[in-house]
């Protein structure tokens, strides 16, 4: 076999840089213009922004659906949404924040941001999170037809069997829900795959495992949760789905199945689900932090043993949302236990950052502000969580408003609140421009001061016995003015995320133009340019420390091809060079790889032999994605075409 | 960035292939094989949760019949010296020895799916019966799907390389990977059939 010979190609170097270089690089790594090269595109950046944008979308979705319910509960007896809606809705409501908005916003920001921040030109498997992206897209746009044609889920966003089972929930809605799953968690476990591909091997040389961004590893941690934890819910959906399509017996208490079996598997995946949607906020909020108080953030190792920790922590408390099933002392005990045990990595993130506070003069930015909220909103939702995993408490609490008040304040205080940050923070990188300031700090007044209204209030109607899911409520119960206040701080809140949009809408044309970094941060995704050209990076940067930006100097690596897709590698620890792999060229088949797959998903809700004929052109349009376009040309060295 | 860097390095000379953990494709097929791993820990689970909850296990029926699903052992075990043959073979760059073996592991999968056909024939119940025939079929059906997609996996890149695209030496490793993959296949079967054949029996 003859070795192709690595002077016959153009490389970058000292020869070919600046501007000549970005030319030719753009001729390789660039989309076709028009509608094909947008259906085409594998850029982890574009892909990414369509995910943040829909989600986005789902998330103004799900609120209105939120509004719609504070609407009826606004007084008692209201007969404005009858009961079978409302199921549908706060069903609706749930499933879409979860799985349409929280987990695919925040693996976006990891798809768009770690290639950039490990220093590399493309995600690993960028075919597959195209892929990823339709099936999601797909999956999302089903869920909602049916629900606008009145077969949405209806047994809320866990599905608790026998409610959900064949027995009470006739017809095809839940069966909507349960395919719902398996897009959504194809498409997410797709992306953590992707997303722990690109942090161990394509990470810029020098950027050891202790140099890594902490943002890059609240990514990390977060995929491999995915890996773990999202395989459970496939298996529970897939199986109340047979139960329903094919008569199997897996939750039917009176053939020997188990209403519990569901439950365990469903926390096994629904608690680090919480997690998954908070760690990358976490990620958010190192990220910020040390942007704004211009230092590393306070004891590195500490921060990182935290996140592994809670990672692992997470999967050891699924129990504490079946205390009210009755479960064994031990297992009290030990749940318990560990749902406290996890607030202590919580705990030591907290006081890192404020000691990374104490210990600089913090510049009072947008973004930080939303790190400021985020602290207080989420420290009490972290308190009431400790609350709650008291056993004899949670039996008191189980079902009620408090119940709700506490989750939204840990998924909104610990997950939206970042997110917003984030969105402000990394804006100017996505679009060259910056989010305005006066609407952003409008905005932010408005959502926070909107959140604390509707949802400190709920802590009490919960406490005053109010149940969580119900429809309507008598007017004699006290709860009347509680409920109102909720409405009213959910609409404030709702206008505060809407002019939050407005903002980015306006900003996108009229932002001041921001420049390759304009906050003087310190990772890499600020080394290049705004918005990053379709190759991330002219050359390969060189790390020596855990804030490159702010030595002196960036050098930067020479070599790689450029009039073909070529990326580093480096090994895993040291992260020194290893090889040169090609990087996919752009395809359809993805794109008619999820159309087959959706195909094949939304068929076998009415026939099980859709898993027998569906599968033959998900297969074939597999091959073809696989199969090399030209014949070999082993003279040149390797390309994926 | 200034228009003339600072250069410290340069990569020209570095391989464009390496097998194991060097590659990306290593990284992707460990990932997969975690999900999938976690997915089957999950289902076996299930199976002992649901056993957990009956008196008599199976509840109203005899176990599977052990002849055929002592084959499929067998015969999976034993495919893996053909496996390690071609994962040999593909680190040497030996083409024509990759080409023949791979063939043979093509033949032998298909073998496997008869035996199959013959375990699922003598399960002794049906997935509706009860929950301990739904959780059976589950875990089979599961096992099934798992040697299918890698079985057509297997004929794809068995076609692949004998084009002239094998020649190239990143489909060696493509080769090697897929190798390791079919170790995870055959690895996940041996709990499985301790779930289905040995449990009704000796526990």
């Amino acid at each position: 076999m003859t070795a192709p010979d690595p002077g016959a190609e153009l490389r970058d170097g000292p020869d070919l840089t600046g501007d000549a270089l970005d030319a030719r690089l753009a001729e390789t790594w660039a989309d076709k213009p028009g509608l094909i090269g947008w259906l085409r595109t594998v850029d982890h950046k574009r892909v990414a922004n369509r995910y943040i944008v829909t989600a986005i979308v789902f998330l103004a979705l799900g609120g209105i659906l939120a509004l719609l319910m504070r609407l009826q509960l606004a007084r008692p007896e209201s007969g404005l949404i009858s009961a079978d809606r409302y199921n549908q809705i706060f069903s609706m409501h749930g499933t879409t924040m979860m799985f349409l908005f929280a987990v695919p916003v925040m693996e976006a920001f990891g798809v768009y941001l770690v290639p950039l921040m490990v220093g590399t030109r493309a995600i690993a498997f960028p075919r597959l999170n195209a892929f990823s992206y339709w099936l999601y897209l797909a999956g999302g746009i089903m869920i909602w037809v049916a629900f606008l044609l009145d077969i949405g889920p209806e047994a809320g966003w866990f599905s608790y069997v026998p409610l959900s089972g064949p027995a009470f929930s006739a017809g095809k809605r839940t069966d909507f829900w349960a395919q719902m799953i398996t897009f959504t968690e194809v498409a997410a476990l797709a992306v953590a795959v992707e997303l722990v591909g690109t942090i161990m091997k394509l990470r810029a040389p020098g950027m050891r495992l202790d140099r890594i961004p902490l943002f890059v590893w609240s990514i990390l941690v977060t995929a491999f949760m995915v890996i773990f934890s999202m395989p459970a819910v496939t298996l529970a959906s897939s199986m109340l789905i047979s139960d329903r399509l094919v008569a199997t017996q897996f939750y039917n208490a009176s053939e020997g199945g188990s209403a519990l079996l569901w439950q365990h598997l469903f926390w096994f995946f629904g608690h680090p689900e919480v997690y998954i949607i908070f760690l990358p906020g976490l990620g958010f909020v190192s990220a910020i932090t040390e942007t704004f108080c211009k230092r590393p953030v306070f004891a590195y190792p500490l921060m990182v043993g935290a996140l592994v920790t809670t990672g692992l922590l997470a999967f050891g408390l699924w129990v504490h949302h079946m205390f009210a099933t009755g479960l064994p002392r031990l297992g009290y005990a030990f749940y318990t236990a560990a749902s406290m045990a996890i607030a202590l990595p919580s705990g030591v993130q907290i006081f890192c950052w404020i000691a990374t506070m104490w210990d600089s003069r913090p510049r009072l930015e947008l973004p930080m502000w939303w790190v400021i909220g985020f602290i207080i909103t989420f420290v009490i939702g972290g308190l009431t969580g400790v609350m709650a995993a008291s056993v004899p408490l949670d039996l008191e609490l189980h079902d009620t408003y408090f119940i709700v008040a506490h989750f939204h304040y840990t998924l909104i205080g610990g997950g939206v609140f970042p997110l917003l940050g984030a969105l402000t923070y990394w804006f100017p990188k996505m679009t060259g421009r910056m989010l305005g300031d006066r609407l952003g700090k409008l905005a932010f007044v408005l959502t926070f001061g909107g959140f604390h209204l509707a949802f400190m209030t709920m802590h009490f109607t919960g406490l005053m016995g109010m149940p969580r899911r119900v429809y309507t409520y008598p007017a004699d119960m006290g709860w009347d003015t509680l409920n109102l206040i909720s409405t009213i701080g959910a609409f404030i809140l709702a206008s505060g995320v809407l002019i939050f949009v407005v903002n980015i809408l306006l900003s996108l044309h009229s932002g001041t133009v921001a420049g390759d970094n304009p906050w003087g941060a310190a990772s890499l995704e600020w080394a290049t340019r705004s918005p990053p050209a379709p190759y991330n990076f002219r050359h390969i940067p060189a790390v020596t420390s855990s804030t490159p930006l702010w030595e002196e100097t960036l050098p930067v690596f020479s070599g790689l091809r450029v009039t073909e897709r070529e990326l580093l590698l480096t090994t895993v620890v040291e992260a020194k060079p290893d090889l040169r792999e090609p990087s996919p060229k752009p395809s359809i088949w993805p794109l008619i790889a999820a159309l087959a797959t959706t195909l094949l998903f939304i068929w076998s809700i009415f026939s099980p032999w859709a898993v027998v004929w569906g599968s033959i052109p998900a297969a074939i349009a597999l091959i073809f994605w696989f199969w090399p376009k030209n014949p070999p040309d082993l003279e040149k060295e390797p390309v994926i075409e | 960035m200034s228009s003339q860097p600072k250069f410290s390095g340069d990569l020209a000379h570095l391989p464009t292939y390496g097998f194991g953990a060097r590659s990306l494709t290593w990284w992707g097929v460990i990932a997969f094989m975690m999900i999938e791993g976690g997915g089957f820990a999950l289902a076996a689970g299930a199976y002992l949760f649901l056993m957990s909850q009956e008196t008599a296990w199976p509840p109203a029926s005899y176990p599977p019949a052990l002849l055929p699903g002592a084959i499929f052992t067998a015969i999976i075990l034993l495919s893996e010296i053909p496996n390690t043959i071609i994962k040999k073979a593909s680190e040497a760059q030996q083409l024509a020895k990759v080409r023949f073996w791979l063939v043979v592991i093509d033949l032998i999968g298909v073998l496997l799916f008869v035996v199959r056909a013959f375990e699922f024939a003598h399960i002794n119940v049906r997935w509706s019966d009860n929950a301990y025939g739904s959780i059976v079929w589950a875990l089979l059906l599961l096992h099934t799907i798992h040697i299918l997609t890698d079985w057509v996996d297997s004929v794809v890149l068995t076609a692949l390389m004998f084009t002239g695209h094998g020649e190239g030496p990143r489909r060696f490793v493509d080769v090697s990977e897929n190798s390791l993959y079919w170790r995870f296949v055959w690895l996940t079967w041996i709990p499985i059939f301790a779930l289905l054949y040995l449990v009704p029996r000796f526990v």
